[in-house]
């Protein structure tokens, strides 16, 4: 097994090609805005939600939220099919074609996608992009084939990161299985076969509150050339700052503190703008 | 006043989502890769995500290029969305050399990997993006009733420079790099970003384009 190595990690901000302050906050500027996402993990017809990628538990109709969550200004919506990839089929078609009816902001789609035969099923259901996890770590010139069907920017290399000693190994079938892999390098193999975004989920953090794995996050979004979206952990609006600003994160995804109402886009919009994070104006 | 539109379905692009978006507008959508139906064709959309060589094969394939180039000459209007924007254009650099359907004089580049102050930025340029409208634009017709600078949604890694000054309508920077997000010329019509996934600010350009 070969994980990343502290040196490696993008810590060390000299060492890292992507330097935090080129993508993140630059003042009065001109870079793309902070997006702030709705992860919604469906299982079934039921939006689900569990503690790191564990003990689901049902929280509602993933449709109501979606749309409630676009009537809101979310930037953007993931829905990630928690069992697809374990019984190696694929549900969320109708919910997703369905969402596409009335929501105009991008749906990215995952779980259980293993050809691009799944991939052409899924945008043709409304999907902007599709994110991939358990094939591309079993079979990674899917990342490669996807890509060249459609193009870069629906491919979403979906990585679940495990902490270890030295690093972070990434997982798969909602944390359960290992795959050996370095997340960093992980990561930095998907983009180079045609990834054109990250979405990086900490299993130790997500569904626990504390505030995202802020290493994780750096270490990868300082080493790639492509958007890295933090996902797990967020317990209130300061943690989004805080991942922007010292993780380095492109976009934030956000799920149970939505779900639970524990705070709304409007005051993760109000904060990031505080803190002189740029958001969408509506 | 009629809302009928025909969104080019070439095999490539999320037309259904598109075919969505405009039907909420208010539009009786036709898809069709057929090169008859351009000759009633009261409006056209090209909508677009992948490839440019891509693009033009799906088009070729259908036989649809000398029809696109009638119907536009032919002075009704036509709305290219992002990778159909740039299909608009003369040439392309992506993946080797490409000719594009050459309504638009100019040509299709990769966005610089730098940003203007010299640091490496992220490639493809995705996300939400102001747009600022172009000092000597005239084409107002698609950002009507937009507001100062309305935000919508990009994701591409090329992007458009038209030979003409004149037809840029609209810009958007990313970190510094001005990217050209519409563009006009006669009934000609293309958007870099995609207002079917713009929220309520898309789908008001939408709207504005079946007004034409």
């Amino acid at each position: 097994m070969s994980l990343d190595h502290h040196q490696h990690n993008g810590l060390n901000k000299d060492g890292s090609n992507f330097p935090c302050d080129t993508v993140t906050k630059v003042s009065g500027s001109v870079r793309s805005l902070l997006r702030i996402i709705a992860r919604l993990d469906v299982k079934g017809a039921n939006l689900i939600k569990g503690m790191h990628l564990e003990g689901l538990r049902i929280v509602g109709d993933p449709q109501e939220f979606a749309q409630q969550y676009y009537q809101q200004g979310v930037d953007e919506i993931i829905y990630i099919d928690t069992v697809a990839s374990l019984y190696g089929r694929n549900n969320l078609v109708e919910i997703v074609r369905r969402t596409a009816e009335s929501i105009f902001v991008p749906i990215t789609v995952g779980g259980g996608i293993r050809s691009v035969d799944d991939v052409r099923t899924l945008l043709r259901a409304g999907a902007d992009k599709v994110a991939i996890n358990t094939a591309a770590t079993e079979n990674p010139s899917l990342i490669e084939e996807v890509a060249r069907s459609f193009g870069s920017q629906c491919v979403v290399l979906s990585i679940e990161a495990k902490r270890r000693p030295g690093g972070w190994e990434a997982l798969v079938n909602n944390g359960r299985d290992r795959t050996g892999r370095g997340v960093v390098e992980w990561a930095m193999e998907g983009v180079q076969r045609g990834a054109g975004e990250i979405l990086l989920t900490s299993v130790d953090q997500e569904g626990t509150r504390k505030g995202f794995d802020l290493e994780l996050i750096r270490a990868v979004a300082t080493s790639v050339s492509v958007p890295v979206i933090a996902s797990g952990g967020l317990g209130n609006a300061e943690d989004l700052v805080t991942v922007v600003q010292n993780g380095c994160a492109d976009a934030v995804a956000v799920a149970d503190a939505l779900h639970y109402n524990r705070c709304s886009l409007s005051d993760l919009r109000r904060k990031a703008h505080s803190a002189g994070l740029e958001v969408r104006m509506l | 006043m009629s809302r009928s539109v025909l969104v080019v379905d070439y095999g490539l692009g999320n037309i259904m989502s598109v075919t969505r978006a405009l039907t909420i507008c208010g539009a009786d959508v036709h898809l069709s890769s057929s090169a008859s139906d351009f000759i009633g064709a009261e409006r056209v959309i090209i909508p677009g995500v992948g490839a440019f060589a891509d693009g033009m094969e799906g088009l070729r394939r259908n036989g649809l290029l000398e029809p696109l180039r009638n119907y536009a000459e032919s002075g009704r209007p036509i709305l290219g969305i992002c990778l159909g924007m740039q299909l608009l254009l003369s040439t392309a650099e992506e993946f080797g050399d490409h000719e594009g359907l050459d309504l638009i004089a100019g040509r299709v580049v990769a966005i610089p990997n730098t940003g203007t102050d010299g640091h490496r930025h992220k490639i493809p340029h995705v996300g939400w993006n102001a747009l600022h409208r172009a000092a000597n634009h005239k084409g107002e017709m698609l950002l009507h009733d937009l507001g100062d600078s309305p935000h919508v949604y990009f994701v591409h890694s090329y992007s458009v420079v038209p030979q003409n000054e004149s037809v840029r309508v609209a810009d958007a920077y990313y970190n510094g790099r001005r990217i050209t997000a519409v563009v006009n010329q006669g009934m000609i019509f293309g958007c870099q970003f995609h207002p079917e996934k713009s929220g309520e600010v898309g789908l008001k350009i939408l709207t504005n384009f079946l007004s034409i």
